[in-house]
């Protein structure tokens, strides 16, 4: 057992995975020697070497499109998008061809591909380095989406992701990279795709989270522990396959559900799991479902002032709760 | 030296070889017309044309190494995949969206090909996205040292997608095996090219990348061969992409549903007859002294045969079963249900 930080633990995955199995190949800008602009895939080049980590074009288009095509003829080629902010020209290869591959086919080929990409504000990146993403993927059967929140379940997901026959978003805070540490596991494991995980156990508010908003729900649950409301918080970590029956569980136990995220709220993914718990959990609900999400403005200010403003915070999900603990 | 002699060593080829690829032109223009009569009588929905690619296609395809290279085709392909080994009866199973289309088993639109058994990769309708999946089916190629050569094909309608740019740049920088192939018609649906391109000719634009940019007559099928050979030479060898832009016309409207009469004059579709390769090819080998009326009444009766047995056969099969519409989102563990159909 070890302390890793978020980023060391993703690190650590790729080149252990790497290893393993010589059809891996890294690709993307800057990964190379640089070792990407977080330095995630720091120390992969010169072990691997440029064959297999590969520096690309800022092309984000051919970036998915050539892992497709890689993944056809044998590989298992683990991209990078530099920053989520910058997947959308990439948007028809993921969604039109990775998403539809093995449908259209009808089995006779997949698409074993895996897209990390960086997400999330609160670090100072304004509109474009700052975005919640997953929201677009997630609504494309075919694709499976996984936002984790600590060092144990980026490395076990992310060494399920590289593993999977079918194409894997893998989104990570960029604002846990170096401020999230936990316990990882000397040995090899895998943490499986499509379980969610109760991170705190409660009785009154469940709280469904992921990414960084699952670390705030539960600094949120602890400041209203002191007020004597019990919550519940429920971690995705998969958003796609969803995990329902974690999900489900929870919230007819606690009879209140209380759904946060990052990104913009109207239509976001917290949506999809607010329709969720009141089509299937409707005769357990004490109070309406609820949400704690982002501002419907374009993007993430810069300004720190104004990017407080747009964060979704510990204080902001305490409020929540509290309003969804009276009803 | 004879000229038939003359004929088949200017590009490497016995006679038997010329045959081979007069046969494929012709069968496959045989198909397409049936697919034609089929959607005219109310038996297929939907029809989208490769008349007149056919002898670029069949010329280039010949060049390759079926087994081992990889092709990512586009919608007018019909030829090209034949070449490839397509059977007629899995052209006709797609037309007929039937459950055992080794295509999509009946889930895509006619002429989106494809075929684990045969390396086509399946393909999609956002044009030119296939570009990027021959350039990483060509770097896993050249990283696990396959020797493949991934060719793909596309329209000069689609040459302007930025997908187009960015995989021929990749592929330049990493001297992937790779070939490009435009089928130019002059047409992308009803616009024609001189308001798509700014120049007359598509190949121009691989000396940005630079890489070799040919410029080929689609109606000439041995000049399709001999350049096409030139390229796969090229990519085998390490001497990285080549583009290949093929002169050809359309013969057709651009799909079942298209009037082609509505931007097309009659006079320019009367002209166009002359570009049609089929009448070319068989003129050029019948000079020669190779193609005989005997052979050519043996063809014909062949394929009039291939054509009727596909056809029967792709009617008589299932349709896919509904209860199977929500298989294969993602991979699962569930028996084969079809596949090819010799």
């Amino acid at each position: 057992m070890a302390i890793r930080t978020f980023l060391e633990a993703i690190r650590d995955t790729l080149g252990e995975e790497m290893r393993r199995d010589p059809s891996i190949i890294v690709l993307g800008e800057d990964v190379g020697v640089k070792g990407g602009v977080f330095l995630v895939t720091d120390g992969l080049h010169a072990e691997f070497g440029e064959t297999r980590v590969i520096d690309t074009p800022l092309t984000e288009s051919m970036i998915v499109g050539t892992s497709i095509g890689a993944a056809a003829n044998g590989l298992r080629p683990v991209a990078e998008i530099q920053f989520a902010d910058f997947i959308f020209p990439a948007f028809n290869q993921i969604v039109s061809e990775a998403a539809r591959m093995r449908y259209r086919s009808n089995n006779a080929f997949g698409c074993p591909i895996t897209i990390r990409a960086p997400y999330g504000g609160g670090v100072h990146g304004a509109l474009y380095h700052s975005q919640s993403v997953e929201a677009f993927f997630t609504h494309v059967p075919g694709l499976k989406v996984i936002v984790p929140s600590t060092p144990y379940d980026a490395k076990g997901l992310l060494r399920s992701a590289i593993r999977d026959d079918d194409p894997v978003l893998f989104f990570e805070h960029k604002k846990m990279y170096r401020s999230v540490r936990g316990d990882v596991p000397d040995g090899e494991y895998t943490v499986p795709i499509g379980r969610a995980a109760v991170t705190r156990v409660g009785t009154r508010v469940t709280v469904v989270a992921y990414g960084l908003m699952a670390h705030y729900a539960l600094e949120a649950a602890e400041r209203v522990a002191e007020e004597g409301i019990s919550v519940e918080v429920v971690d995705l970590r998969t958003l796609r396959p969803l995990d329902r029956e974690t999900l489900l569980g929870s919230v007819r136990k606690t009879g209140k559900c209380l759904v946060v995220y990052e990104d913009n709220r109207f239509g976001g993914y917290g949506a999809e799991i607010a329709a969720i718990v009141a089509e299937e959990a409707f005769d357990y609900l004490d109070g309406p479902v609820m949400r704690v999400a982002g501002p419907d403005v374009p993007g993430v200010p810069y300004n720190h002032v104004l990017e407080d403003w747009f964060m979704v915070n510990p204080e902001k999900i305490a409020e929540g709760i509290r309003t969804l603990a009276a009803y | 030296m004879t000229a038939t002699e003359h004929l088949g060593a200017a590009v490497g080829l016995g006679d038997d070889q010329l045959l081979a690829m007069y046969r494929m032109v012709a069968l496959a223009r045989a198909i397409d017309e049936r697919m034609w009569i089929l959607n005219r009588a109310g038996r297929v929905p939907f029809v989208i044309s490769g008349q007149g690619h056919e002898g670029a296609q069949v010329g280039i395809v010949s060049a390759l190494r079926p087994g081992l290279d990889w092709m990512v085709p586009y919608y007018r392909s019909i030829a090209a995949v034949l070449t490839f080994g397509m059977s007629p009866r899995e052209i006709m199973l797609a037309q007929y969206a039937k459950a055992s289309d080794p295509s999509s088993g009946g889930r895509q639109m006619p002429g989106h090909y494809g075929g684990a058994a045969y390396n086509i990769l399946s393909s999609s309708s956002p044009v030119a996205t296939q570009i990027l999946h021959a350039a990483g089916i060509a770097l896993a190629a050249q990283i696990r040292g396959t020797g493949q050569v991934a060719i793909t094909f596309m329209g000069e309608g689609s040459s302007n997608q930025g997908d187009v740019h960015e995989g021929l740049n990749f592929a330049a920088i990493h001297h992937l095996p790779m070939i490009l192939v435009v089928e130019n018609n002059g047409y992308a649906i009803s616009v024609p090219s001189v308001k798509e391109l700014a120049l007359p000719d598509v190949a121009a634009r691989a000396a940005g990348y630079g890489i070799p940019g040919v410029i080929v007559d689609g109606a000439d099928v041995l000049g399709a061969y001999r350049v096409a050979r030139e390229a796969v030479e090229r990519a085998r060898t390490g001497g990285g992409p080549t583009l290949i832009e093929a002169k050809v016309t359309r013969l057709t409207p651009h799909s079942s549903d298209d009037q082609q009469t509505k931007y097309r004059t009659a006079e320019e579709l009367a002209a166009e007859r002359a570009r049609d390769p089929l009448p070319r090819f068989r003129e050029q080998l019948a000079t020669a002294g190779i193609l005989t009326p005997e052979i050519e009444g043996r063809l014909a009766t062949e394929i009039a045969g291939l054509v009727d047995d596909a056809t029967s056969y792709a009617e008589s099969q299932p349709d896919p079963d509904p209860a199977s519409a929500t298989w294969y989102v993602y991979a699962e563990d569930r028996p084969a249900t079809g596949g090819g159909a010799g």
